[in-house]
């Protein structure tokens, strides 16, 4: 008889009471997230038309006049082609020199967990506080310049971070010493998921350690690898904190990012409406390098699409 | 007989070689590992360090060890009374982010994997859309938004936003898992009478604890380190965060570099032991969460 009923009602469960079940179970995750990420997100590029300052009424409609004058704008440009070296030099520097190390730590090394939670564990620490310690190795005749010297090499210091030439160098070096070990960790992943059999049939059938590497083991990593690329793109898009507090953005603007850019207009000069015009800017590149990478890159990955994670 | 131990030599000598050249990589490989671990350990042991020394030895030499050890920079900062009051904050904001972002994400991944229904991958996509833009994008006009709800120089002006902005992260880690979860376990509870609710709450979440706590120690570590968000929030010094304070105590003693690497080696202790302890749950998470989802 109870049998019955509880029957009856599970049937039921999924026609009519599933409704008010499911959008109770995605409210509160959907509520704060429309809030507090799709609809400032959404107010942003409607503030990016307006002249404001983030006080007066929103009245002062401009039209695209906020994108004109940031383009025309040479430390805006300046900045996007700051993010663009970082960029760059984060694939081609940052991501082999992870692949490298996740290699060597995949070998039965001794000490290799210890040395695999090390190379983690700047990633644990705040951009804040690797900005304060290296701005201080950095400094005019501080840790660094007292090393080099040490060693010979005093021919060699520079003004790390005051050498409007050197500083976006010296920029890349920190964040590559604190975001490798993340990449590697991505990578080891991957590496560990190759089958060592695979490996050991090209060893067998001949194979080289770097005929393996290229042939075997590199094709086989290349979702991963894919993942890795495309987190170092996002980041180097949007990197803001290291920057903010190791160099300000400057000497002269040299180590200047579009989001260091941004928070000076939006924070510092109050201008909320052109602030929110670069941010749409940010947003938008984000948004096409995803997409185009997704469609052109990843989509050959079965699985690990971003937006189809999952599925 | 020479040419006999010769030839056998020969043999073993071609393993032999093979062996060498391994050793060699091989002692190349920990040098290598080695020369990597030190551009880690030593900025932090500088900074460490750093705290120990006075001034004068900070110019004059702060390579090697400090001789002698001065411990009043730490001592200062630590019957500081603005050091106690930004750790507490730090740590309030993570334990509120972490118990906002730990419900939301599971009732909803909970729903997006276990249910079938319609526009619920649209909700999915929608979800993971938020993994390709950290806070920083949307700050400017996430500042006016939390300004129009009054919760500028309020903890939860920090911490109801960065749950939203852990949700995409968690609910692609916490999917798969929670799908991996028969649904005849489901069903049986089903018969006994147990909602949806109920099999969430006491079956499907102490099942999980392993992702929960996952997700718990990402929110807690990406809160204490969060940095742009606290500050445009929280304007009033009372309630800053430990990394304002370093910023804000790094502009402030400018000169005195000693106590300042004193406040910075202090603010980081928590994150780095907290990684110490939960290493295998950061690694995992971190690393997992973007690569398979």
């Amino acid at each position: 008889m109870t049998s019955v009923r509880v029957a009856a009602r599970t049937r039921r469960t999924p026609g009519q009471r599933r409704w008010p079940m499911i959008i109770g179970f995605l409210a509160p995750a959907l509520l704060i997230y429309l809030l507090f990420v799709i609809y400032p997100i959404a107010q942003g590029i409607r503030y990016s038309g307006y002249d404001w300052n983030g006080l007066k009424p929103l009245t002062d409609w401009v039209g695209f006049e906020n994108f004109r004058k940031i383009f025309a704008d040479s430390s805006f440009i300046g900045a996007m082609k700051h993010n663009a070296v970082i960029l760059v030099l984060s694939l081609a520097l940052q991501i082999p020199f992870a692949l490298g190390l996740a290699v060597l730590l995949n070998q039965r090394l001794r000490g290799r967990a210890f040395m695999r939670m090390m190379f983690f564990a700047p990633y644990v620490v705040s951009e804040v506080v690797t900005a304060v310690v290296w701005r201080q190795l950095m400094r005019p005749s501080g840790f660094l310049d007292h090393v080099m010297s040490g060693v010979g090499a005093e021919g060699l210091t520079q003004e790390w971070l005051a050498n409007p030439r050197i500083v976006l160098y010296s920029v890349f070096f920190v964040v590559t010493w604190k975001y490798f070990g993340f990449h590697m960790i991505l990578l080891l992943a991957g590496l560990q998921q190759i089958p060592a059999e695979l490996r050991e049939a090209a060893a067998i059938d001949g194979a080289t350690f770097r005929q393996t590497f290229r042939h075997v083991t590199l094709p086989l990593l290349g979702p991963t690898l894919r993942i890795s690329v495309f987190l170092s793109i996002i980041g180097s898009l949007q990197l803001f904190d290291l920057v903010w507090v190791m160099t300000g953005g400057g000497p002269i603007n040299a180590s200047n990012t579009m989001a260091t850019y941004m928070i000076d207009w939006g924070f510092r000069r109050l201008q909320i409406g052109y602030a929110s015009a670069v941010s749409v800017i940010v947003f938008g590149i984000s948004l096409v390098v995803a997409l185009a990478y997704q469609r052109w890159v990843l989509r050959r990955d079965v699985k690990g699409a971003l937006t189809t994670m999952g599925a | 007989m020479t040419a006999q131990t010769r030839s056998k030599p020969k043999v073993v000598t071609t393993g032999g070689y093979d062996e060498i050249s391994s050793r060699m990589t091989r002692v190349l490989l920990y040098l290598i590992a080695f020369a990597v671990l030190a551009m880690i350990i030593i900025p932090v042991a500088f900074a460490v360090l750093g705290g120990f020394r006075s001034m004068g030895q900070l110019s004059e030499n702060p390579v090697s060890l400090p001789n002698p050890w001065v411990f009043t920079n730490y001592a200062d900062v630590l019957t500081l009374g603005t050091f106690w009051k930004q750790f507490s904050n730090s740590a309030l904001i993570a334990f509120l982010t972490t118990i906002f972002v730990l419900p939301a994400a599971s009732l909803a991944a909970f729903v997006l994997s276990r249910y079938s229904f319609r526009g619920r991958e649209s909700i999915y996509t929608l979800f993971t859309f938020g993994l390709l833009f950290p806070v920083t994008v949307a700050i400017v006009p996430l500042f006016v938004v939390i300004r129009q709800i009054n919760l500028l120089d309020n903890p939860l002006g920090v911490a109801l936003p960065q749950a939203a902005f852990a949700l995409p992260l968690s609910i692609v880690i916490m999917r798969p898992f929670f799908r991996s979860i028969p649904a005849e376990l489901e069903e049986a509870a089903a018969i006994d009478g147990c909602g949806p609710f109920r099999f969430y709450r006491s079956i499907m979440l102490p099942l999980s604890r392993p992702v929960l706590s996952t997700i718990a120690v990402i929110a807690i570590v990406t809160s204490w380190n969060s940095f742009l968000l606290p500050l445009v929030v929280l304007s009033d010094s009372t309630g800053w965060t430990l990394p304002i304070g370093v910023t804000n105590f790094s502009t402030q003693y400018t000169t005195d570099t000693a106590r300042v690497l004193a406040f910075t080696t202090l603010s980081m202790v928590p994150a780095l032991l907290f990684y110490l302890v939960a290493e295998r749950q950061i690694v995992s998470g971190l690393s997992a969460g973007a690569v398979k989802g």
